[in-house]
């Protein structure tokens, strides 16, 4: 794929927010928040930063691969995986309902062309990740395993086991991203459960840090990814912690909790939509 | 007295020790098999394997919902992962890993669970699991295998190697009679008619298919022609042979290392439920942990051996 301008990544930013609003409007049902906190990343990895077959091939042998681990932004996955070619983008509006291959979490048993594993039940993306990384390694094979994750998610146990491995296995072909808006669906992070120093832990996991500041920011997105692709193949693990809001590009949306996991009705919705450009087209 | 038994043996093996056999020459065969171990090498010996392909195999430390992760993700890359631990391990503790990773995802990752059951012996309730065969067969995608010794244990590791899709293999850690032949050809999914019999059926699995043995000559010795069915393979279950038996023998026994509740017995209970509901009696054990003990004294005291086959199938064939 030809990479796109700044102004046009952005635009396919703005479509993505949509996509994702209207998705979850339809079947009033779903997870706006997040995945409208991360636009910016979910753009820059498919429009700028994967190198990725055109064919989707599930063994994903000698391309770079994206795992989301926190499956519940499936509707900014979905978006991003129709825009960038993977399946059509009229198939968008199936999103959730009755026998469609967009199931309300990700899953492989209807064969989504872009999706390798199942996800939704938190703290497993990395290990698969890593998996397949290790195979990569075993094989020879030198392209990149991305995965992301939330905040919150790193409060399973299962994200530590994963992540000490990588680091004794000198897994350094994985860029793990933290979504880090500082939110969860039962309230802020700091509230339910501190994280504390989330870069002090995973320095002291043996994982080299980076961190993105302003996670909404495309072009501040893009060089994080690229300062990290830059510090693979050194022998050690990357975490880009990649500071995000919530419900970024609504003003009545962003910085809270509140559209976790709840759709905007009609009225919200049309509020919503009118602060979001319509740039390549609705589906 | 000594008992006119139907099989022999000449030795006693510990079933993990087919296994690490089984997947040292899995992993010869096929360099696409990898191996990984959550910190129990030795005990489930895969040591062998190891030293010989240092490079396709991953200790993962103790870390059990890691290893079903990475294992799912290496599947993914197109290997053949054979990931190991405790029975008890391998499906309790990791059972989300495996419904979202492994089973909904249908990833061909080979769980290989030892120390299953009683016959763990002396470390006690907290390590004989009890209930891994009712969990793994709940899962879509899942097969479910417990052979019964060393070398049927061997032979199906190396199936598994070759069936591509998730598998739970189940093995134990006592020495055990090794009374089946080496090199046989195991069949996923093909019950295994051992003894011939007219009057009832006795379907096992995994050590009780020794203790069914010799249950089929204690009863000959009393007239009674109890006919020996292997069920290595739990699911996909073989309802084909199972309800040819029980409609020649009229009833049946089932006998297994595992609670009542979600086993063995219950998988033929469902069969014949729905196709010839004759009369079952169940060996296992009944809603309760077990306890620490030599493995003989414990199938002795949660009533799972030789004599309380023969005792449940007086009662099948009381009810028939």
């Amino acid at each position: 794929m030809k990479k796109q301008s700044l102004p046009e990544l952005q635009k396919i930013c703005s479509q993505l927010r949509r996509d994702v609003l209207r998705m979850v409007h339809a079947v009033q049902s779903g997870h706006p928040g997040a995945p409208l906190g991360c636009a910016e990343y979910f753009v820059a990895l498919y429009f700028d930063q994967l190198h990725h077959n055109s064919n989707f091939q599930m063994n994903g042998k000698g391309e770079d691969l994206f795992f989301l681990s926190n499956g519940h932004l499936s509707a900014g996955w979905y978006s991003v995986l129709a825009r960038s070619g993977y399946f059509p983008v009229a198939e968008l509006k199936t999103f959730r309902k009755l026998n469609s291959r967009l199931q309300g979490h990700p899953a492989t048993h209807e064969h989504l062309p872009g999706i390798r594993i199942a996800s939704g039940s938190l703290g497993q993306g990395l290990s698969v990740a890593l998996g397949i990384a290790q195979t990569k390694k075993l094989d020879k094979d030198s392209s990149l395993v991305h995965v992301l994750m939330g905040d919150g998610e790193l409060q399973e146990g299962q994200v530590w086991e994963a992540a000490m491995y990588a680091a004794h296995y000198g897994m350094d072909n994985v860029i793990a991203t933290v979504d880090y808006n500082g939110q969860q669906i039962d309230g802020p992070t700091v509230k339910i459960m501190d994280l504390k120093n989330l870069k002090a832990k995973w320095e002291a996991f043996g994982w080299e840090v980076i961190e993105t500041k302003e996670g909404n920011d495309l072009a501040s997105v893009i060089a994080g990814l690229e300062k990290a692709k830059s510090l693979t193949g050194k022998g050690k693990p990357i975490l880009n912690l990649l500071y995000t809001e919530m419900g970024y590009g609504v003003d009545f949306m962003v910085g809270t909790h509140k559209w976790h996991g709840s759709p905007p009705n009609d009225e919200q919705l049309a509020l919503a939509l009118g602060q979001l450009e319509e740039t390549i087209g609705d589906y | 007295m000594s008992l006119d038994l139907k099989y022999t043996y000449t030795e006693k093996k510990d079933t993990r020790s087919g296994f690490g056999d089984g997947f040292l020459e899995a992993g010869r065969k096929n360099p696409k098999v990898v191996g990984l171990c959550a910190d129990l090498i030795g005990s489930l010996k895969m040591g062998d394997f190891q030293k010989e392909f240092p490079d396709r195999f991953f200790q993962t430390g103790i870390a059990e919902a890691n290893m079903i992760g990475l294992a799912a993700g290496m599947a993914l890359g197109g290997k053949i992962p054979f990931a190991g631990t405790f029975a008890n391990f391998a499906t309790g503790r990791v059972y989300d890993q495996i419904r979202q990773s492994v089973a909904y995802s249908n990833k061909n990752v080979k769980i290989c669970a030892s120390h299953a059951g009683l016959t763990l012996g002396e470390d006690g309730a907290t390590h004989q699991i009890l209930e891994d065969l009712g969990m793994m067969r709940m899962l879509p995608h899942m097969t479910v295998i417990n052979p019964c010794d060393y070398n049927q244990t061997k032979a199906a590791t190396l199936a598994i190697a070759e069936y591509e899709g998730p598998v739970y293999l189940r093995f134990g850690r006592p020495s055990w009679p090794v009374f089946t032949p080496a090199n046989q050809k195991f069949e996923i999914g093909k019950a295994w008619k051992m003894i011939d019999g007219k009057d009832v059926t006795i379907f096992a699995t995994g050590h009780l298919v020794w203790e069914a043995v010799v249950a089929e000559a204690m009863l000959r010795e009393e007239g009674i022609h109890a006919e020996v069915i292997n069920i290595h393979t739990i699911k996909p279950l073989d309802t084909e042979a199972i309800l040819e038996s029980v409609k020649k023998t009229g009833c049946a026994v089932s006998a297994e290392e595992h609670q009542l509740n979600g086993g063995l017995g219950d998988s033929i209970a469902q069969t014949l439920i729905r196709h010839n509901p004759a009369p079952l009696e169940y060996v296992g054990v009944n809603d309760s942990f077990g306890e620490s003990g030599t493995p003989t004294q414990l199938l002795e005291k949660y009533g799972l051996n030789a004599e309380n086959i023969v005792k449940a199938a007086k009662r099948a064939l009381a009810r028939k």
